[in-house]
């Protein structure tokens, strides 16, 4: 079923003996229209946050280049000493509104993935560990995975942050203890069903060394469904990551994610100076969307059980 | 059936211990908890006599004991900032929590079956498409920022409801609540249905999943084939079987509401537990901290075990012997 096992032949060049699952992937992700303006619009954003240094006008933590007469201008404005426009209104610093998205854009993928590869290797080893060697390991590690998801994410993201205070890595450390049980849970029960398989067996009669075993043979084939839920929960943490610094809990004022530009906007939101606010959350919002597209196609290309 | 519970509030009784040990680790032990719990800003000699007060010199297991004694006995410590039993200010805010959270479940139940019935018994129709991408929507959308463009629209362009607090209250049984009055109501719709989007999302897409495999049923054709109108066979044939599963998310999801009202209370200034925490994080008021995480993990509990008893009283296949498959 799985990457190895997949030899579905390809009909017209008998060159080509086997379609490469990435083939068979991309070609059946292209077939929802929703699904590749998701990845577009999630391309456009990756590429605005790594660029965001060289495309933003200004540098929007560069005091020297922020002008207080120029604060909480609206959208389309023009700059006070020169004759920039600032095309998204500026904040109550004179920031231009523009830069302070793309930088913060920046920020929130970073932590967003940062947070989601490392839960993924931590989730990975644990969720390997327990269906391979079963037995006491097993409980425990799905016990702990149990109880924690029995408590909503935000919850104990609140509760370490409370506990360990402001910065980038203690939000990574929330971020990654909300969502390695996850990938624990998806990758044992990928395993389970996996171990059960004849290859598995193939390999063991082979000889090979567990490690062998296991990373080689049991691993990619536990991908699939596994990347479906990485890609849902960078999502996810996006969101978290935003909401959490939205309350004043997540990332210091001198590194404003996304969360945290909506957050300093929302206290001018009601004397109308909407855009302090709205265009951060209109960002945040489309990288959602976006991901959540891509995450909803894959997870109908990969389902196995969908597949004709 | 009762041996169930029994061992289901065993589990219950670990799991409060667990937690509770989890936060004294997390406030007492890592870090300095004499600047956790001593006011920021007292004197070297009044440090020096909290350390000795709070028994900062006994061994870890022996604090522990001492912190779930006191923690059973309802002495969970005095807010700096307002001076008062921190669990007291805890348990006055509570209704403020508990009538938001009731309000939003009510919206999402009120909505979402209905829409979700539509969108089952219609799955091709222009208006249960629309439902749908409603609810992918509903599922992206973060709540503090739908919370923001509520605010936006309904408060300072339209002008129709108030942007924050809880408005005039009217005691029943002693408690005050909002939705009575009509000042309280207008402050709690915008909030409730903030709460209630996420929810609503959720439900949607359960009771739709659940009507589409119900009607393929034999049951739904017989009835249908015996001539009975289409609502009874709706209202009573396919809503009374895909009901059980609905019933318990929302039971379920109660908790979670409770724990996402900490950010429409923050949004709305909704005077509950959840603002409470943000202001108490925010002051470094840490007595009410602990306070606030001990009840909400306790009612957490409770809500699971209710459930957990509820569902076996429901489904008989959950109980006693397969409880370990589920």
């Amino acid at each position: 079923m799985g990457v190895v096992a997949d030899s579905t032949p390809v009909v017209s060049s008998p060159a080509a003996e086997v379609e490469s699952p990435w083939r068979r992937v991309a070609s059946e992700f292209v077939r929802s229209r929703l699904a590749v303006a998701g990845l577009v619009l999630l391309a456009i954003a990756v590429v605005l946050a790594l660029a965001a240094p060289w495309l933003s006008p200004q540098n929007p933590y560069d005091l020297a280049q922020l002008d207080v007469m120029d604060s909480k201008l609206p959208p389309g404005a023009s700059a006070s000493a020169t004759s920039r426009t600032y095309w998204l209104g500026t904040d109550d610093q004179g920031r231009d509104m523009l830069s302070g998205i793309l930088y913060g854009l920046r920020i929130s993928l970073t932590v967003g993935v940062t947070s989601t590869v490392i839960a993924l290797a931590i989730g990975l080893a644990l969720g390997l560990t327990a269906a391979y060697f079963g037995g006491w390991a097993d409980a425990a590690i799905m016990r702990l995975a149990d109880i924690q998801l029995s408590f909503p994410s935000i919850l104990i993201a609140l509760i370490l942050l409370a506990i360990l205070g402001q910065g980038v890595d203690k939000i990574i450390v929330a971020l990654v203890t909300v969502q390695w049980a996850y990938y624990a849970r998806t990758v044992r029960s990928a395993a389970m069903v996996e171990r059960q398989k004849e290859y598995v067996e193939a390999a063991r009669a082979l000889a090979l060394s567990r490690m062998r075993i296991v990373f080689r043979h049991l691993l990619p084939n536990c991908m699939p469904p596994l990347i479906v839920v990485a890609t849902v929960q960078v999502a996810h943490a996006i969101s978290l990551e935003a909401t959490l610094s939205f309350l004043g809990l997540g990332l210091p004022i001198t590194e404003p994610s996304l969360g945290l530009l909506i957050a300093n906007g929302y206290q001018y939101l009601l004397s109308g100076k909407y855009w302090i606010s709205f265009y951060p959350g209109v960002a945040l919002l489309l990288t959602i969307v976006a991901i959540n597209l891509v995450a909803d196609q894959l997870r109908d290309i990969l389902n196995p059980r969908l597949r004709k | 059936m009762l041996a169930y519970a029994i061992r289901r509030l065993g589990q219950s009784a670990f799991v409060l211990v667990v937690m509770s040990f989890l936060v004294f680790i997390g406030v007492f032990a890592i870090g300095n908890p004499v600047e956790l719990l001593v006011n920021p800003q007292a004197d070297q000699v009044e440090r020096d006599r909290a350390a000795a007060a709070l028994g900062l010199d006994q061994p870890l297991a022996t604090q522990y004991g001492t912190f779930l004694k006191r923690a059973a006995s309802g002495d969970l410590g005095r807010s700096f900032v307002y001076n008062v039993p921190a669990i007291r200010l805890i348990l006055e805010r509570l209704p403020a929590t508990l009538e938001l959270a009731l309000a939003a479940t009510f919206l999402a139940v009120l909505m979402g079956i209905p829409l979700g019935l539509y969108a089952g018994l219609k799955p091709d129709s222009p208006f249960a498409r629309g439902i749908m991408a409603g609810s992918i929507l509903g599922f992206s959308l973060p709540t503090f920022w739908v919370g923001l463009v509520l605010i936006m629209v309904f408060s300072v362009q339209l002008g129709w409801l108030p942007p924050n607090g809880r408005g005039e209250t009217v005691e029943v049984l002693g408690v005050p609540v909002s939705f009575l009055t009509r000042d309280g109501l207008a402050h709690l719709v915008m909030p409730a249905l903030n709460l209630a989007l996420f929810k609503l999302s959720l439900l949607v897409r359960l009771t739709r999943a659940g009507t589409r495999e119900a009607v393929l049923q034999d049951y739904v054709k017989f009835a249908r084939a015996k001539g009975l109108p289409m609502r009874r066979v709706i209202g009573v044939h396919v809503l009374k079987n895909i009901l059980v599963p609905i019933v318990t998310v929302i039971g379920l999801e109660l908790g979670s509401v409770i724990a996402f009202a900490i950010v429409t209370e923050s949004i709305f200034a909704w005077p509950g537990t959840g603002k409470l925490l943000i202001d108490s994080i925010n002051q470094l008021d840490r007595p009410v901290i602990v306070a606030y995480l001990l009840v909400i993990v306790t009612i957490f509990i409770a809500i699971n075990f209710l459930v957990d008893v509820v569902y076996s009283v429901l489904d008989p296949r959950v109980r006693p012997g397969t409880a370990a498959a589920h």
